[in-house]
This record gives C-alpha cells, structure tokens and sequence, in this order.
C-alpha cells in the first residue's frame, strides 16, 4: 500500500496553486513533488544535470569562437551539399532538424497512446521513433565522414580558426551519443510495451518493479530533451 | 518537531480520498498527462514552421542585429513548445517547474561572465600575438 502511494501519487484536488503551491509543496516535510512519480522527478533532474554539460560545452564553444582572432570557419558552406548540380547551404543539418523534430512528434504520440493502453500504437510509434533516431545517426555519421575525408581534425582544419573541429567532434559527437542510446532504450521498452508488460504489471528484470505505461513518458522526457539540445546547437554552432 | 509533523500528518487526506479525488477530478490526473492527439499534431506542426524559418535566415543571407534577433527568437519558441507541451511542463505543478526551469536560466551568469573573459582575451591576442601584416 505505502509502494503504490510513492510510485503512484495522485493529485489531492485540495492543494493549493501560485506561490502558496510552492511554498506548501517545498516546506510540506515530505516529497516536495507532489503529483510526480520518483521516476518522472529523477529524469527531470537528470535532464538538468544533462542540461548543465551541454551548457558547458556551448559556453566553451562560444569563448573559443569570440576569443579567436583567426577567422571562424562559414557553417553555411562547410555544411553545403550539392545536389543534383545545385549548391544549397545548410541542407543536410537542415533535414536532420526535420528529421528529429519528426521523431519527437511519433515520440508524443506514443506517450500518449500509452496512457489510453493501446499497446500496438504505442509500439510502433516508439519504433518510428527509434528508426528516425537512427537515420539522424546516420546522416551525422555521413557529416562526420565528409568533414573528416575534407581535412579537419580537432586540432587543425582547411578553412580558418583550428578550434572549429574541437567544438564540433565535441558538441555533435556528444548530442549523437545522446541520441544512440535514446535509440537503444527506445527499442528496449517498445518491447515491453508490445509484449505487453505494462498491460499485465510484469515486474522489471533488473529493478523487480511493477512495469507501468509511465515508463513511456519518462522515456519521452528524454527523447524531447534530445531534440531540445539540438535546438540550440543548431541555433548556435550551425546558424551562428 | 514531532507536533508539526503530526499536525501535517492530520492535515494529509487519506489515502482512500487520495484516489476518490482523482477519479473526480478525471482526465488530466486519473491516469498520468493525458490530452487530446490534436493538441500534438499543432504544435509538430509549429516546430516544423519554426525550423522552416530558422533556416530560411540562413538561406537568404540575412546578417547583423537581424539575423541574431531571428534566430534566437525562433530557438526560444522552439524551446518553449517542446518543454510546455511536448514534455508537459505546462501540466506539472510549480514546485517542479521553478526546479527544473529556474537553474539553466542561471547559467545566463555564466554566459555574461565568459563574455567578458573572451572579449579580454581577445583584445590581448590583437595587441601581443596579431600576424605580422
């Protein structure tokens, strides 16, 4: 009985909202969050965490572009493809944006068909998720390949200030990092979902806990955050 | 110590009340966020138009006070509807929201502080270590 009220917390209509809410959520000598699961308030504070490295790195990234003397390299055409005789900028970072917004779409969806228990929707949509995860690895995997048969290394590159491939190995390997195993968990919890574990509360094989269709918005909340990165380091490194 | 938390205790609806409560109060809290599929579908729809229009400044080449203010209007935007509807903050109590939302805007210091150090760096990098010309 006491498990389920921690797993399972329902909000009491009674509380209160505004500034009082806080104050009475934060000093109420208990659990500051009230109507949020341990899970849901871990990931979002791993979220923060997470949000502090990629902070970290942008902010190098910007000290070492506005501190440079050396001409920064022009993402618009490091980053252009030419495609069937044309040569359009930005066009591969550009579909990988697309590509993951779409992605974070399906993911939406699948969190919400989730909390109505249909299983099969719910699946699938993780696995469309994932499949787009993967593709965007593998455009990146592309652009990684392209720059590198071009000639730029961490510590040197053709066009202009060396700190260039340090920044973009670093900040882009890390996000695609991310989005690999947001991919691997994807995949691993679509199968609990379509063998139905949350449907039967099938316990868990590491955390022996009753599985619920929550998992799938905590998984959600990372893979938002995934895309919400990318946000910002295409508005930083590709469009600056 | 022990009487306050025994008044809190008091204080506390019973579990049983716990859940009566949230079955009357129905969608949003009877079985986590739960919200219409439509509501998804605008806002895809919004981060598509959004991204579209990020890389149009680039496209078209606008440069200075323009184009950052485009950019980082975009990004802000995108970032919003991701947070508020995609990962349901806009749901979430504010003990949760101020939490989680509060600390990155902090790093905006940290942001103003490197500033200040990269632009002396540079200015020591002209005066002592420019190119011979």
């Amino acid at each position: 009985m006491a498990e389920t009220a921690l797993t399972n917390p329902e909000e009491s209509a009674a509380r209160a909202t505004g500034w009082q809410g806080i104050a009475d959520d934060w000093s109420s000598d208990q659990r500051a969050f009230k109507n949020v699961s341990w899970g849901k308030a871990m990931m979002w504070i791993f979220l923060l965490s997470d949000t502090f490295i990629f902070s970290c790195f942008l902010l190098s990234y910007m000290t070492a572009r506005m501190s440079t003397t050396v001409p920064w390299p022009n993402p618009s055409e490091v980053f252009a493809l030419t495609i069937g005789g044309h040569h359009i900028p930005l066009i591969l970072i550009a579909i990988m944006t697309f590509v993951l917004i779409s992605s974070s779409g399906t993911m939406a969806m699948a969190v919400n068909f989730g909390y109505r228990r249909d299983r099969t929707k719910t699946a699938v949509l993780m696995l469309v998720t994932a499949a787009l995860g993967a593709t965007f690895v593998g455009m990146q995997a592309f652009e990684w390949t392209k720059l590198i048969m071009e000639g730029v290394r961490p510590w040197e590159n053709p066009w202009g200030a060396p700190q260039f491939g340090a920044s973009f190995f670093m900040i882009t390997g890390f996000h695609g990092t991310h989005v690999t195993f947001g991919v691997i968990f994807l995949v691993a919890i679509a199968r609990k979902v379509w063998r139905g574990d949350f449907d039967v509360e099938r316990r868990g094989f590491f955390t022996s806990r009753k599985g619920q269709y929550e998992i799938v918005e905590i998984m959600g909340l990372y893979w938002h955050f995934v895309d919400l990165v990318w946000v910002f380091i295409f508005a930083f490194f590709y469009l600056w | 110590m022990t009487n306050v938390a025994v008044h809190l205790e008091a204080q506390q609806p019973s579990l049983q009340t716990h859940a009566h409560d949230a079955i009357a109060t129905g969608a949003v809290h009877d079985k986590g966020q739960q919200h219409p599929i439509k509501l998804y579908l605008v806002v895809w729809g919004w981060l598509f138009v959004l991204s579209a229009c990020s890389y149009l400044v680039d496209y078209f080449h606008l440069q200075g006070y323009l184009r950052w203010s485009l950019i980082l209007l975009f990004m802000m935007l995108k970032a919003g509807l991701i947070v508020a509807v995609f990962m349901h903050m806009a749901w979430e109590r504010l003990a949760l929201v101020y939490a989680i939302l509060l600390p990155p805007v902090l790093v905006m210091v940290f942001v103003a502080i490197m500033v200040f150090e990269s632009d002396y760096t540079h200015l020591i990098r002209v005066l002592f270590f420019a190119p011979a010309t």
